[in-house]
């Protein structure tokens, strides 16, 4: 009972929304320290390069590793990031312009293509590594919740640990309480005595990071390996934003939407491999259609306060001007 | 060091500080280049001879910057409003599609009928591109839905839909007349009458480039010298005011987006009309080109200038075009998404010195490193 359509989609939903799970708390830090990044799509996308890269070039036992790969990534998005940071914070550059060039400068046709080629990755070389599952305690076998709990890749089971962990500090710590107040009034932050800028940096940077982690899930997990362009990854990074608004910028909802997406992205496979005849173009669709339906949604009936969204989010803080 | 908030800018700014933020550019290039083991001399010595001093090299220059003219067009007329369309790569392959039915439903006339045919290829390509774009219009204007991603959301659609047209049906774009053409998938060619004319023989322009000039003259028209370019500035810089004013918001995005979309469509045309002759559906061709991504590069560094658009966009085209030209060992690709990102950086960054003027002055001994004195109340 455990290839029945049901359960392989939702055990897929599992792997395909842990990267848009990460990129999503990713982009909720920055977006609640009050800084709109973007470029999650080349964050990602240098993230996934990176990580492979490791896995390509470092020798040793396959856990240490895929350990050290999936940190280089978090510092390659960190990284793209920091550029981001400097551009919106420092230089005070219009944040949604700044996105885009970062998805410009790193992505599929930018530095994670510059340097995928200059290391010599074509899509037909074998990966050397991979993240297997788990098999937690033997129970990967268990009718039903098997699959789709128990027997997943470790990227999945930090991907929970991260999510409770970011909405317990945003919501009951003395940090968390500070990004928020930054996020919603910079200029009382200000006041308070918590250093605006030095909470925008740190956030946008760990956002990164997040995507950085989110892009290895690709490259070391769903597909091990490397192709240039955005075949890799789609338009998981772009989903990842939305998902933030579709959670009204909340951890634990972020993990529901990131799910309900990995279930739409596969979809597709599920039902080809059961040679369903509709035209995959319109299977493919499903996830970018129901992002926009989703937005709407959020948009309109529910969000009539603008539940969630940080006043500041996308403004530049100049103490001069406030 | 200390930024001061500028009361007004002088002219000269406008042309330093984009010029100024190439050259950094070039020279942040230079860096990662030599750093990646090329000689940056070498290689920026290639893509100027590639993209403008070399034999022909200009005519292949036309043809990269024509796309982006129409797409940096379309990015400057949405984002002047702080609308922003980042959609305009969907529109372009709706246009792509319009046009290349309506050419297709004339079928073949004679070749005094080239006028009729690019008339009606703009106006289709138009229309379909201007429809696309009026999506995430009406979700904004109407459900306050950010158009940021669903304009981007679209950019798949638009480009699965165009797969679809030609790999997975038997669409009325689709070439099945041979056994040759049902195995491979292909789109149906263009009537001969179709094809856009040329100007020139030493440099050749295609009538693409040239109805984007037009179109940039009349954009630059309707945004500075009209009515509806005032209530865009308005609305972009405060929505509020405009409110009050009695302007109607909704009824400006709408325009704004069909007028971005339009503007992306008619690139569409143009490219089946100037350069492929067939819908072309595959994911290496059109689909891999990033024209709309490369159009916000140009509208960024064009101040969002009209004018300044047809220019920039002959400068990217340039790049772009040394891009496929030199691809290979010495000129990996993805390098020209780095040179176009670490411009837009520039640019971005350059932005700060429209804004404030640095002031440098020596720290004086009273105002210790604690930060700045307490400022007096306004």
């Amino acid at each position: 009972m455990n290839d029945t359509l049901l359960v392989v989609v939702l055990a897929d939903a599992v792997l395909y929304g842990t990267p848009l799970l990460f990129a999503s708390l990713g982009e909720l830090l920055a977006e609640r320290s009050g800084v709109l990044n973007l470029g999650v799509q080349g964050m990602m996308l240098f993230g996934a390069v990176v990580g492979f890269w490791i896995t390509q070039r470092v020798e040793g036992a396959s856990a240490p590793v895929l350990v050290l790969a999936i940190l280089a990534s978090g510092l390659a998005g960190a990284a793209m990031a920091a550029i981001h940071a400097f551009l919106t914070i420092t230089l005070r550059a219009n944040q949604i312009v700044s996105g885009l060039a970062l998805t410009i400068f790193a992505g599929g046709l930018g530095l994670s293509a510059y340097v995928g080629t200059e290391l010599g990755f074509s899509p037909d070389l074998p990966a050397r590594q991979r993240l297997g599952s788990l098999d937690v305690w033997g129970l990967a076998d268990l009718p039903v919740l098997g699959p789709i709990v128990f027997d997943q890749s470790a990227l999945v089971y930090a991907s929970w640990i991260a999510t409770l962990l970011v909405g317990l500090y945003l919501g009951r710590t003395r940090f968390g309480l500070n990004v928020r107040a930054v996020g919603e009034a910079p200029a009382s932050a200000d006041a308070m005595g918590i250093n605006v800028t030095l909470y925008r940096y740190v956030h946008v940077l760990i956002g990164g990071g997040f995507a950085g982690v989110a892009g290895a899930c690709y490259s070391l997990s769903i597909s091990p390996g490397w192709i240039a362009g955005d075949t890799l990854i789609g338009g998981a990074g772009w989903i990842a934003i939305a998902l933030v608004i579709f959670a009204f910028w909340r951890a634990e909802l972020c993990l529901v939407g990131a799910y309900l997406f990995g279930a739409l992205s596969a979809l597709p496979f599920a039902l080809q491999a059961r040679d369903v005849d509709v035209a995959p173009e319109f299977l493919y669709a499903i996830p970018y259609l129901m992002t926009i339906v989703v937005l709407v949604i959020a948009s309109t009936g529910l969000s009539k306060r603008r539940l969630g969204a940080p006043a500041a989010l996308g403004i530049p803080y100049v103490r001069e001007e406030r | 060091m200390k930024l001061e908030r500028r009361l007004e800018q002088p002219w000269w700014l406008s042309v330093a500080v984009p010029l100024g933020s190439l050259v950094v550019a070039f020279g942040i290039m230079a860096v990662i280049l030599a750093a990646t083991g090329h000689d940056p001399v070498e290689t920026y010595r290639e893509i100027l001879d590639a993209a403008f001093t070399g034999n022909g090299a200009f005519s292949a220059t036309f043809i990269s910057a024509t796309p982006i003219l129409f797409t940096g067009l379309a990015a400057a007329a949405a984002f002047r409003m702080q609308l922003f369309n980042i959609g305009a790569e969907g529109q372009l392959y709706l246009g792509a599609v319009g046009a290349s039915w309506i050419a297709l439903q004339l079928g073949d006339r004679s070749a005094a009928s080239t006028p009729l045919y690019v008339v009606a290829m703009c106006v289709a390509a138009g229309l379909a591109g201007a429809l696309w774009a009026l999506i995430p219009g009406v979700l904004r204007a109407f459900a306050r839905t950010n158009e940021i991603i669903t304009s981007l959301m679209l950019n798949y659609v638009a480009g699965l839909l165009l797969t679809y047209l030609i790999f997975d049906s038997s669409s009325y774009w689709r070439d099945t007349s041979t056994l040759q053409a049902r195995a491979f998938p292909q789109g149906k060619p263009m009537p001969e009458a179709s094809n856009w004319p040329t100007f020139g023989s030493e440099v050749v322009v295609p009538l693409g480039f040239v109805i984007g000039l037009a179109t940039a003259l009349a954009l630059w028209v309707l945004y500075t010298r009209m009515r509806f370019g005032f209530e865009v500035g308005v609305i972009a810089d405060s929505p509020r005011a405009a409110r009050y004013a009695g302007m109607r918001t909704r009824r400006k995005i709408l325009s704004v987006m069909a007028v971005s979309g339009a503007i992306a469509g008619i690139g569409g045309a143009s490219q089946i009309g100037d350069f492929t002759y067939t819908l072309d559906g595959s994911t290496t061709g059109l689909q891999a080109a990033a024209f709309g991504y490369t159009g916000i590069v140009v509208a960024a560094l064009a101040r969002y200038n009209p004018l300044a658009v047809c220019l920039v966009a002959v400068l990217i085209g340039g790049l772009q075009n040394a891009g496929y030209t030199l691809q290979g060992p010495d000129f990996p690709s993805g390098l020209v998404g780095v040179m176009q990102g670490i411009i837009l950086f520039c640019a971005l960054g350059g932005e700060l010195l429209f804004r404030y003027r640095l002031r440098i002055r020596r720290r004086s001994s009273a105002q210790g490193a604690s930060g700045p004195a307490v400022e007096p109340a306004r």
